[in-house]
């Protein structure tokens, strides 16, 4: 994992004092609350429903069994004993007090974390494929490139107080687990003809009021470009992004309007603009990140284990568990294990404190003290020997961590809603834990197969519901809430906006809604044809009949 | 339009690097008959400006939204070049800033504005010389708050920004010291 050094460390000290520096002057009144409200959102502190939330950066999901311990400290001493993962890869705390916030933020730097950018107008915190570094289909380890952003991101002076927020996201591999063509800036480590590594940069994804899938701007970046790259795109936004219409001011609509073209030309010209500013040395700097990220000492193992072929042959639980949470690892004798925090009837991405200490232990026992955050809210132990998986799982289940509902319809994304959110216009999380019921029975799961349902409770889309197989939007409508369905989304390489089916249905109708898609889905499959493949095959209008018929009988 | 009189005639203070100082410098509409030793003028009015004074006195006021292009053929005889932030969450100025100073403007650049003290390590690092914020800003946020705020971050992490040295940079040496010892 990336250490700070001591001047990052240096750094996050001195952002911290700063933020400190920034509520006693809000508190005294030097800073009004509308001065002092970027302020607080460029380090991760929103004023929500019921009290404010504070928004701990995750860079690229990675998170050590020491930080994780903290951040359970930090749930037990500053808030209510539990902490939400977000679709971002990030950990909200729902209920900390403002006075509190500058401590919490030392406890965070003592283990090399922070809020910073977490929230507000900037380069938001920066993402990345869950198994990066782990993938097999990998061209390159991602995290050195986005630990190269995360730094040269933070605290912009150019770049802090852009139309709207700007999140980016990378890969190295051949699929696409990051959500790449979702972000306003998506990079894919690929290789040109000549076998070199470089960059594919994609501009103007995004979800939210105006669903777009990110467009190529640059096929090949090379390596040692990046930054000047970056500043150029970002510079075009800050200065010709929308600033009339906070829904029009995403990166999206400025490609969208002018074209991808014109887009790619004024980046160009900007680049050869500041071609005399000396750059980073990016080489040096990504192969100094790169050695934190290489120190590993795996074991020498083969590649089959007979350990975790007898216990799977014997436990048929752990069987059902091995096959949806485990996922291959480049090095032979090891799995990267997803361990879902979607129980049935939950709450999707919460821990408690109890079960973070419980889960760092189990990461140093068995994962070299590596854990990563999913998109999808779930978590990761990266380095499992297959020897160890058995002893894993029971440890898992006895913390109530074993749930194999990974990929399946229960594992289901869902933003805070109504139940926290301020912008929310419908509640998500109840929502979630009714279809969560209604599909809980672990046989019934199997049986459906890979299926993905992602909520979110307004029109910002952040439980990601364009891009889910099928996605469900909480909004109100004459006061009440009224949930629309939309079928056929996909977040992967092949990402794609899902269809709207018909016209909302009620939250207590939801589950009946689903499970009629559902059904149709079953009567009419191939032999193992997943529900996504059937989907494009059958076409969305057969689907929407099915839809449609519900809400007949049930008027 | 590239002119942006909204804030001539509010009570604004000017503060830099050194502290809240007098502002050396007068606006001077186009029908303006007073004789301003050093003037800054809306951009429409810049050539006939140029050309009845002496050059290297004057200055101009831009609206964030003003073109390098249009700038560059004045920059040697421009003193000042004022660029107008609407708003402090507007950062566009910042840009601007840096687009100019990108390319060849050796001038004053001023921020006109409700820009807050935290802004003062951007505007900087970004290539502005000075603030010129509304009164009431300067008073609710006493220049030690400027000095106190522009300093906090000691050592960004941001190349060719500011004249302060940067992370990235140190790094640089270190591992060139390396190297050579």
């Amino acid at each position: 994992m990336y250490k700070y050094d001591r001047f990052d460390a240096h750094f996050v000290r001195e952002r911290v004092a700063q933020f400190r520096d920034q509520v006693e002057r809000r508190l005294e009144g030097s800073l009004t609350e509308d001065e002092f409200k970027p302020l607080r959102l460029q380090n991760g502190l929103y004023l929500q429903l019921h009290a404010y939330m504070l928004r701990i950066a995750v860079p690229y999901g990675v998170l050590s069994a020491v930080q994780l311990r903290q951040l359970a400290l930090i749930a037990d001493r500053y808030d209510r004993g539990y902490g939400h993962f977000t679709t971002r890869q990030n950990l909200q705390f729902n209920w900390p007090k403002l006075v509190d916030v500058p401590e919490i933020l030392d406890l965070l730097a003592d283990v090399d974390m922070h809020c910073i950018q977490t929230s507000g107008n900037c380069i938001r915190n920066v993402t990345a494929d869950q198994f990066a570094g782990v993938a097999g289909d990998e061209i390159e380890d991602p995290r050195p490139v986005a630990e190269l952003i995360r730094q040269w991101s933070s605290h912009h002076p150019e770049f802090s107080f852009l139309p709207r927020k700007f999140k980016v996201a990378v890969s190295g591999a051949a699929h696409d687990r990051a959500l790449l063509k979702a972000h306003d800036l998506a990079i894919r480590i690929v290789r040109n003809e000549a076998g070199e590594a470089g960059y594919e940069v994609l501009v103007g994804g995004g979800l939210g009021r105006t669903p777009m899938i990110g467009k190529v701007v640059r096929d090949f970046l090379p390596k040692g470009e990046l930054l000047p790259y970056l500043e150029a795109v970002m510079r075009v936004y800050n200065a010709e992004g929308r600033r009339d219409n906070k829904y029009k001011a995403r990166i999206k609509i400025l490609v969208h309007e002018i074209g991808v073209e014109a887009f790619q030309a004024r980046v160009e010209a900007e680049l050869r603009a500041i071609e005399p500013i000396s750059p980073v040395d990016e080489t040096a700097e990504l192969a100094r990140i790169a050695e934190a990220f290489d120190t590993i000492d795996y074991a020498r193992l083969a590649p089959r284990s007979e350990r975790f072929e007898a216990a799977r042959a014997r436990d048929a639980r752990f069987a059902a568990w091995a096959q949806t949470s485990i996922f291959t690892h480049r090095v032979d004798g090891y799995a990267a294990v997803t361990v879902s925090l979607k129980p049935v009837g939950g709450v999707p991405g919460d821990m408690t404190s109890e079960q973070m200490r419980l889960f760092a232990d189990l990461a140093e026992r068995f994962s070299l003290g590596e854990i990563r955050v999913t998109h999808a809210q779930n978590l990761v132990l990266p380095h499992v020997r297959l020897d160890d998986l058995h002893a894993l799982w029971l440890e898992l289940a006895d913390a109530e961590l074993a749930t194999d509902n990974v990929g399946l319809i229960t594992d289901i994304i869902a933003c805070p809603g109504l139940d926290y959110c301020a912008l929310a216009t419908a509640r998500s999380i109840p929502i979630a834990q009714a279809i969560s019921m209604r599909f809980g029975d672990a046989v019934r799961q199997a049986e459906i197969g890979p299926l993905q349902i992602k909520i979110s409770g307004c029109i910002n889309a952040c439980g990601h519901h364009h891009v889910g197989h099928i996605g469900i939007l909480g909004l109100e409508k004459r006061g009440q809430e009224s949930y629309q369905i939309t079928l056929g989304g996909d977040a992967t390489e092949n990402a794609a906006i899902g269809e709207l089916l018909g016209p909302g249905v009620t939250a207590q109708e939801v589950p009946d809604a689903i499970e009629r898609i559902v059904d149709h889905y079953l009567a009419r499959r191939l032999a193992d044809e997943p529900f996504i493949d059937a989907v494009r095959r059958l076409g969305v209008d057969e689907f929407r009949a099915a839809f449609l018929g519900t809400q007949d009988e049930a008027a | 339009m590239n002119f942006a009189p909204r804030f001539w005639g509010l009570r604004m203070k000017l503060l830099d690097r050194d502290g809240v100082r007098a502002d050396t410098f007068s606006r001077a509409t186009p029908g303006d008959r007073d004789l301003h030793d050093r003037p800054i003028v809306p951009l429409e009015s810049l050539e006939t400006q140029l050309s009845s004074r002496e050059k290297r006195h004057v200055g101009v006021e831009v609206s964030n939204v003003a073109s390098v292009e249009e700038l560059a053929p004045h920059f040697d005889d421009l003193a000042l070049i004022a660029i107008v932030f609407p708003a402090y969450s507007d950062g566009r100025g910042f840009t601007l800033a840096r687009r100019l100073r990108n390319a060849g403007f050796r001038g004053v650049l001023r921020a006109v504005g409700p820009l807050i003290a935290d802004q003062f390590a951007h505007a900087l690092a970004c290539g502005f010389d000075e603030i010129e914020a509304p009164d009431a800003i300067a008073e609710r946020q006493p220049y030690e708050q400027w000095r106190r705020a522009g300093a906090s971050i000691s050592l960004p992490y941001q190349q060719g920004y500011s004249r302060a040295n940067s992370i990235f940079e140190q790094r640089r040496l270190a591992r060139r010291g390396e190297c050579n010892a």
